[in-house]
């Protein structure tokens, strides 16, 4: 596993203990546990991964329940379960319909936010000019604004430049919401690739954006990857932006369309769990494809603060 | 005059590259955070609601029509009549549900780092399995919760086949809480675990022979060279944990929806606010969202400084 910090200067020599009289009865290797430990552990981490993954398994088989009262006797499900509710949302409700918007926003934010948060990202990391600690300030700041203060007037701005109700708009939204982290993940990710590479490109002629179009780039396409996959995830599992500033419903996006089945239609749990069935499928998917490559990145932003 | 404006334009021709790199960032972040956050200071200092904010009826526009109060917003806010059951209450809750949830994921993220971080038959299963939590969009596990946590679902089931008592989850207020918190910690618990065994597989394994060489016990190891070498990880997760969990909007919304007022943190409680109610009162939606801002602010420097005196005494 990758790790973003340095602690071999870190750790503390340990201190020195008075030797022991050596006594003891058995040795153990280095890293061997005793039976009882090693069955301890066994016990403790099937428990912790079955209250990770039950909430998730009961709601796929809750999906199974025509009926929308079968969460409440789940037991009945076993004898009548059927594929209906999937069906059922995937012909009469706007299910593809978000989906589509969804991914549509997700995608757009991927490619607006990582590249213009590529850009800043490069310039942070090779080029000092006055300013720069500024911004790298105010992109961490950013991280820590509460939805609650931007809101409203985020509602008021993109009222006045009639960006409400609009992809566009929510597209800027969640850029503006990525773009902080994205930029320190990938100014990290360039701080890996060697300056000589720059500098190899511009005695051949390139000018500064021409290095970083033509050279940096490609070479940074896995970092640029795992900027995309947190941006795309971040956008598909947003709620409350999504709730505020879309306004009809066939532009909600999945989050929200979620919401409907229970306010609106009397709470068609049965619907609601196949839905959330539908939704949570690609993005587990996409969440395996990356997971440790975001959790190096998430903390390696605020770790150089 | 003539020297600095020679500097600007020597500054700008340097500088140019950078600056044209930077700007998208700049501009996007200026029109939907910058100003956003000027507009919603000078919100606070106004009796702005949905009735008086200028809008649109067909073509007739209606320009605004709400006045200065100044700091009225604020004080009504901290100290005005009812400002218990309006602020304090929800600011109380707001830190205990900090406090518990960032221990409770910590700890836990910590203990089961503990044990992946050792040879085990099945090491990447077990992984694979505990951070579904994290794999899952939030929203959707905050829905299966709802229904195994609803009157007569699983969780009460399960309770009463055990002779336990059932408290209502989604409605009584301590219940309220106490899931609340629970499921935070379910779905907080992945990270703090994959950050921190990435800490703890970074620790040199050099250092563990040292000190069993020195007759360390299991405890000493633990506490004068795993904990030392996790510091740098760890700080930054609480941080992380700290902001994110203050900042949590998602599951109490999910799982409450509005109707829960003894539930809400200030985050949510300032979102109801603004849009949960009639008239929308914007101008003290915005005056919590500033006071939390200045919250987390504080908190982030005196902790930036607590770490820093702590590395000045630890060695």
């Amino acid at each position: 596993m990758t790790s973003t910090t340095d602690l071999a200067t870190a750790a503390p020599a340990a201190r020195p203990e008075p030797a022991r009289t050596a006594g003891t009865t058995r040795v153990r290797r280095r890293g061997e546990r005793s039976r009882t430990a090693s069955v301890l552990t066994h016990g403790v981490l099937v428990l912790a991964a079955f209250v990770a993954v039950f909430p998730v398994l009961w709601l796929a088989y809750i999906a199974l329940g025509p009926d929308e009262t079968d969460y409440l006797k789940p037991g009945g499900i076993l004898h009548k379960a059927s594929f209906a509710n999937f069906s059922e949302v995937l012909n009469h409700t706007d299910f593809l319909t978000w989906f589509g918007n969804s991914l549509l926003v997700a995608g757009g934010t991927c490619v607006l936010g990582v590249m213009i948060a590529a850009s800043t990202g490069y310039a942070v990391s090779r080029m000092r000019f006055p300013g720069l600690r500024p911004l790298m300030w105010s992109l961490l700041v950013t991280q820590m604004f509460p939805i609650a203060v931007l809101i409203v007037p985020m509602y008021y701005i993109l009222a006045s430049l009639n960006l409400l109700d609009s992809y566009g708009g929510l597209i800027l939204v969640y850029a503006g919401t990525v773009v902080p982290y994205c930029a320190w993940l990938l100014k990290g990710y360039f701080d890996t690739i060697p300056v000589e590479i720059d500098e190899a490109g511009r005695v051949d002629g390139l000018s500064p954006f021409g290095t970083f179009w033509r050279l940096i780039l490609p070479l940074a396409r896995p970092g640029l990857a795992v900027a995309a996959f947190y941006t795309f995830l971040t956008c598909w599992a947003e709620v409350p932006f999504a709730s505020t500033f879309m306004l009809s419903s066939d532009k909600y996006t999945l989050a929200v369309g979620l919401t409907t089945f229970v306010s609106q239609h009397d709470s068609q749990w049965n619907l609601m769990a196949a839905t959330a069935v539908l939704i949570a499928i690609p993005a587990s998917a996409f969440f395996y494809l990356v997971q440790r490559h975001l959790v190096a990145g998430l903390t390696a932003g605020a770790a150089k603060s | 005059m003539a020297a600095l404006a020679q500097r600007l334009k020597l500054s700008y021709s340097k500088y140019w590259y950078a600056y044209v790199m930077v700007a998208p960032v700049v501009i996007v972040l200026g029109v939907l955070v910058a100003y956003p956050l000027g507009r919603g200071v000078y919100l606070t200092l106004t009796d702005a609601n949905s009735l008086n904010v200028g809008h649109t009826v067909g073509v007739n526009h209606i320009p605004d029509s709400f006045n200065f109060v100044g700091l009225r917003n604020y004080s009504d806010i901290l100290f005005g009549p009812g400002s218990y059951d309006r602020f304090w209450s929800h600011f109380v809750w707001t830190i205990e549900w900090t406090v518990l949830c960032v221990t409770l994921t910590v700890g836990t993220g910590l203990g089961l780092a503990l044990l992946l971080n050792q040879k085990l038959r099945g090491r990447t299963a077990y992984r694979m399995l505990l951070v579904v939590p994290w794999a899952v969009p939030t929203f959707v596990t905050v829905f299966s919760w709802r229904l195994m946590l609803a009157d007569g679902g699983l969780v009460n089931a399960a309770l009463g086949s055990l002779h336990l008592p059932q408290p209502s989850w989604l409605e009584d207020p301590l219940a309220q809480k106490t899931a609340a918190i629970l499921v935070n910690t379910w779905c907080g618990v992945p990270f703090m675990m994959l950050s921190l065994l990435g800490g703890l597989q970074s620790i040199p394994s050099e250092l563990y022979e040292a000190a069993e060489m020195d007759g360390a016990s299991a405890w000493q190891q633990f506490r004068h060279v795993t904990l030392p070498g996790l510091r740098s990880v760890s700080s930054t997760v609480v941080l992380l944990g700290v902001i994110w969990t203050f900042n949590q909007f998602a599951i109490i919304y999910l799982l409450f929806g509005m109707n829960a007022p003894d539930v809400q943190i200030l985050v949510t409680w300032a979102y109801q606010l603004g849009f949960g109610q009639q008239p929308r009162d914007y101008a003290q939606s915005a005056s919590y969202g500033i006071i939390l801002l200045s919250i987390l602010i504080v908190f982030t420097g005196f902790y930036q400084r607590w770490l820093k005196r702590n590395d000045q005494t630890a060695i």
